[in-house]
C-alpha cells in the first residue's frame, strides 16, 4: 500500500514566559495508506490538533518529518494543499457571509469551479439553507459547512478534525455513509473524533495518541486483538457461593476476579470449561459471558484516561511512553485516572 | 489572479466596507450640497444691495454716535462728570468713518474655488483616511478573528504572499475610490465654484498645485489603510488598530502637549503627530514659540520651528514600513491557532 501520510518524529515544544515549556508532540510517528479511514485518537491536550495543525503548515514543528502523498511537508505544501481538504478543530467561518458566499470565495481562492460549490452543498445536506448567514447555523449546520469546504477541492486526502461534533444522530449516520462513500471512491480519510463507536465502525486503522507519542497504531482489527484480554464474566444463582467458585477457578489455573454480584474470569481456552469445573462441585452458572474488547475500552486502557470514581482526571493526566516512537503503552503518568 | 479576485469579492461583500461606503459617499454628498446650499454667485445687484447696506450701517452709526455726543454734552451741561461714561471730550474725534463699513461685510458667502479647494482636499483626505483605517483594519481583523484566515491558509499556504495579496486589494481598492471619488469631489466644488461661486484665476499651474496635494492626500489615505491593516493583523483583531489609534490619539495629541507645555518644552507641537500630518498637506507647518517674546521691548518676533512635508515623508514612511514590516514578520513566524 502507498503511505498517503506520514509523520516520523515530530516534535513540538511550546514555550510560555508565564508557563514554561510544554512537550506538546515529544516524537510523535503516524502512518496514513492510501484509500483507507483512518481514526486519530487521543485525550484531550494529547496533541492531536497540534499534530494536524503542523501537518497542515499552521504550526511550526520543532523537530521531526512529515509528507503528504509523497511530497515533504511544510515545504510542499503549496503544492499539495490543492488534494489535501481539511477541518481543523471547530468549524470557523465568517458569521455574516452565506454558506455558499463563504465556499463560493474559498473556490475562487484555490481555483475551483463555482459549479462544485452546489455539488458540496447538496453532498452535505445544506441546499436549501446555503443562502442564509452561517451566523444562523447551528453547530451541526456549521460541522456540515466546515466538511463541505474540505470536499469542495475534490481532495486525495481529506482530514477531519471531530466532524460529526453537533450533529444530530442522522448527521452522524450521514457523515458515516459519506465518509465509507469517499474512501470507496479512493479517498484517504483521516478523522480525529470522540466517537470511538463511529470510529470502531467506519475506520480500517488508527493511531493513539497520549501526551505527544503514539500508544498504539494499526489495523483496528489488530489493536483490538493485541490489547484483548478474552475474559468472561460468570454469575452463580447463589451470590454467597462466589468465593468459592472463585476458589475452585483459580485452582484450575484461570485469574479471577471477585466482584459483588460476579466473577471475572481470564486465561480460560473455553468457556465450557468453567460451566465443568463448576458443575463438578455442584455450582451452576446462571450466566456466561465471553466478553468482547471494544475500541473504547482499549483507548481507555492505553492513555489510561478510564474515569475513576471521586477522582477529577485533569487534562494531560494520561499515560506516558516510553522513549520517543515506542508504539507500546507505558506507565501511566502520575496522577493519572486508573492509576 | 484567483486570490486577488477571491479577496476583491470577499472586501466589497464584507458588511462594514459597504456600510462605510455609504456613510462616506453620503457624508461627502452633504458637505457638497451645504456648500452649493451656502455659496451665492455675486454680482452688480449682489454689489449694490451690500453697498446700500455698508451705507445704511454707516448713517445708523453716525446718527448713534450724535446721539451719544449730544447727551455727554448735556450732561456736561448739567454739571456732570461724564469721564466714566464717555471717551474724552464726548467721543467727537471718534465719528464713524465711511471706509470703516466694507461693503465685502454684506456680501453672501461666495465659494472661490482657487483660494478654498485646498482646504477641501484635506477635507476630503481625511474622510477617506478614516474611511481606509476602518475598512483596513476590520478586513483583516475579522478574518483572524473568525478563522477566515485559518481557512484561507488551509487552502493557500503560502502566508506571505496572502497578506500581501490582501493588502494589495484593499489599497487597490481604496486608491480606487479614493480616485473615483477624488474627482468628483473635484467636478462637484468646480460646479459650485461655476455656477454659486467663482472660479476665476485657476491656471495650468494651479491645477497642478491641486494635483499635487490631492496626491498627497490620497497618498496619506493609503498609508493610513496599511497601518490599519498592518495593526489589526499584528493583533490579529480589528481592536488592536482601534485600540492603537485611539491610544496614539490620547497619548500624543492630548498627553504629550500637555506634558510638554507642564515641561517648559520649546515647540512642544513639533512632537506632535497632527502637526506632520497639518506640514504634508500644506507643503509646511510654521510652529510659534510665543513664551520668547518679550512684550516689554515691544514688538516681538517669535521664535520659529518649520515642519517641513519632507520630515513628515520620513516620519509617516518610518512607522509604515515598521508596523508592515512587523505584520509580516509575525505572519511569517508565528503560529496559527
Amino acid at each position: 500500500m502507498v503511505a498517503v501520510l506520514e509523520i516520523e518524529g515530530l516534535r513540538k515544544t511550546y514555550r510560555s514566559r508565564r508557563h514554561g515549556v510544554r512537550q506538546a508532540l515529544d516524537g510523535f510517528d503516524m502512518l496514513v495508506e492510501a484509500g483507507q479511514v483512518h481514526g486519530f485518537l487521543g485525550p484531550n491536550g494529547s496533541g492531536k490538533t497540534t499534530t494536524l495543525r503542523t501537518l497542515l503548515g499552521l504550526i511550526r514543528a520543532n523537530g521531526g518529518r512529515m509528507s503528504i502523498l509523497g511530497h515533504e511537508v511544510p515545504a510542499a505544501l503549496p503544492a499539495v494543499a490543492g488534494q489535501v481538504g481539511a477541518i481543523v478543530e471547530s468549524p470557523q467561518f465568517f458569521p455574516f457571509f452565506s454558506a455558499s458566499d463563504t465556499l463560493s470565495l474559498l473556490a475562487d481562492a484555490g481555483g475551483v469551479a463555482q459549479t462544485r460549490v452546489a455539488e458540496v452543498l447538496e453532498l452535505v445536506g445544506l441546499r436549501d439553507r446555503a443562502g442564509e448567514r452561517v451566523k444562523t447555523y447551528s453547530l451541526g449546520m456549521k460541522q456540515r459547512l466546515a466538511v463541505a469546504s474540505a470536499l469542495l477541492k475534490n481532495p486525495k486526502l481529506l482530514i477531519l478534525d471531530e466532524p460529526a461534533n453537533g450533529l444530530d444522530p442522522g448527521g452522524i449516520r450521514e457523515m458515516r455513509s459519506l465518509m465509507a462513500n469517499l474512501a470507496r471512491f479512493g479517498m484517504t480519510v483521516v478523522l480525529s473524533s470522540h466517537i470511538l463507536g463511529e470510529v470502531q465502525q467506519i475506520c480500517d486503522s488508527v493511531t493513539i495518541i497520549s501526551r505527544g507519542r503514539r500508544v498504539a497504531a494499526g489495523p483496528v482489527a489488530e489493536v483490538l486483538a493485541q490489547h484483548s484480554a478474552t475474559e468472561i464474566r460468570v454469575r452463580l444463582e447463589a451470590v454467597t457461593d462466589l468465593p468459592i467458585a472463585a476458589d475452585l477457578l483459580t485452582r484450575a489455573g484461570a485469574q479471577v476476579t471477585t466482584y459483588r454480584d460476579h466473577l471475572m474470569v481470564g486465561g480460560i481456552d473455553k468457556p465450557a470449561r468453567v460451566t465443568r469445573v463448576l458443575a463438578e462441585s455442584d455450582f451452576f452458572v446462571s450466566e456466561l459471558t465471553p466478553l468482547t474488547v471494544d475500541l473504547e475500552s482499549v483507548f481507555l486502557e492505553l492513555t489510561a484516561t478510564a474515569p475513576v470514581p471521586g477522582q477529577n482526571r485533569q487534562v494531560d493526566q494520561s499515560v506516558v511512553v516510553g522513549p520517543a516512537g515506542a508504539a507500546d503503552a507505558g506507565a501511566p503518568s502520575k496522577g493519572a485516572w486508573g492509576v | 489572479m484567483s486570490l486577488a479576485k477571491a479577496e476583491f469579492r470577499r472586501l466589497f461583500k464584507r458588511r462594514v466596507t459597504r456600510l462605510m461606503l455609504v456613510l462616506m459617499v453620503l457624508g461627502l454628498g452633504a458637505i457638497v450640497v451645504s456648500f452649493s446650499l451656502a455659496s451665492q454667485p455675486t454680482g452688480p445687484a449682489q454689489r449694490a444691495a451690500a453697498e446700500a447696506k455698508a451705507q445704511q450701517q454707516y448713517e445708523e452709526q453716525v446718527r448713534y454716535h450724535q446721539e451719544s455726543v449730544a447727551d455727554c454734552e448735556a450732561a456736561q451741561a448739567r454739571g456732570e462728570n461724564t469721564d466714566d461714561r464717555y471717551p474724552p471730550d464726548c467721543g467727537r474725534d471718534y465719528a464713524p468713518q465711511r471706509d470703516q463699513f466694507m461693503a465685502e461685510w454684506f456680501l453672501p458667502y461666495q465659494f472661490d474655488f482657487k483660494a478654498e479647494f485646498g482646504i477641501f482636499v484635506s477635507v476630503f483626505a481625511g474622510i477617506v483616511a478614516l474611511f481606509g483605517f476602518i475598512v483596513g483594519a476590520s478586513y483583516v481583523g475579522a478574518e483572524w478573528n473568525t478563522g477566515g484566515m485559518m481557512n484561507l491558509l488551509l487552502w493557500r499556504p503560502r502566508r506571505l504572499p496572502v497578506l500581501l495579496t490582501k493588502l494589495g486589494v484593499l489599497l487597490g481598492s481604496v486608491l480606487g475610490i479614493s480616485a473615483v471619488l477624488g474627482a468628483l469631489w473635484t467636478v462637484a466644488f468646480w460646479l459650485i465654484g461655476k455656477f454659486d461661486g467663482t472660479v476665476a484665476g485657476m491656471t495650468g499651474g494651479t491645477w497642478q498645485s491641486l494635483a499635487i496635494t490631492g496626491a498627497r492626500g490620497i497618498g496619506l489615505v493609503l498609508a493610513v489603510t496599511a497601518v490599519a491593516f498592518g495593526l489589526a493583523s499584528l493583533g490579529r483583531h480589528t481592536a488592536m488598530a482601534l485600540g492603537a489609534a485611539v491610544g496614539i490619539g490620547v497619548v500624543s495629541e492630548i498627553g504629550l502637549r500637555i506634558a510638554l507645555n507642564i515641561v517648559g518644552v520649546s515647540f512642544p507641537d513639533r512632537f506632535v503627530l497632527s502637526s506632520y500630518a497639518v506640514a504634508w498637506f500644506n507643503k509646511s507647518y510654521t510652529l510659534f514659540d510665543w513664551n520668547s517674546c518679550q512684550f516689554t521691548m515691544g514688538a516681538c518676533e517669535p521664535a520659529e520651528w518649520v515642519v517641513t512635508w519632507q520630515q513628515s515623508a520620513v516620519l509617516f514612511g518610518v512607522g509604515l514600513v515598521a508596523v508592515l514590516g512587523a505584520a509580516l514578520w509575525t505572519m511569517r513566524s508565528r503560529d496559527i491557532t
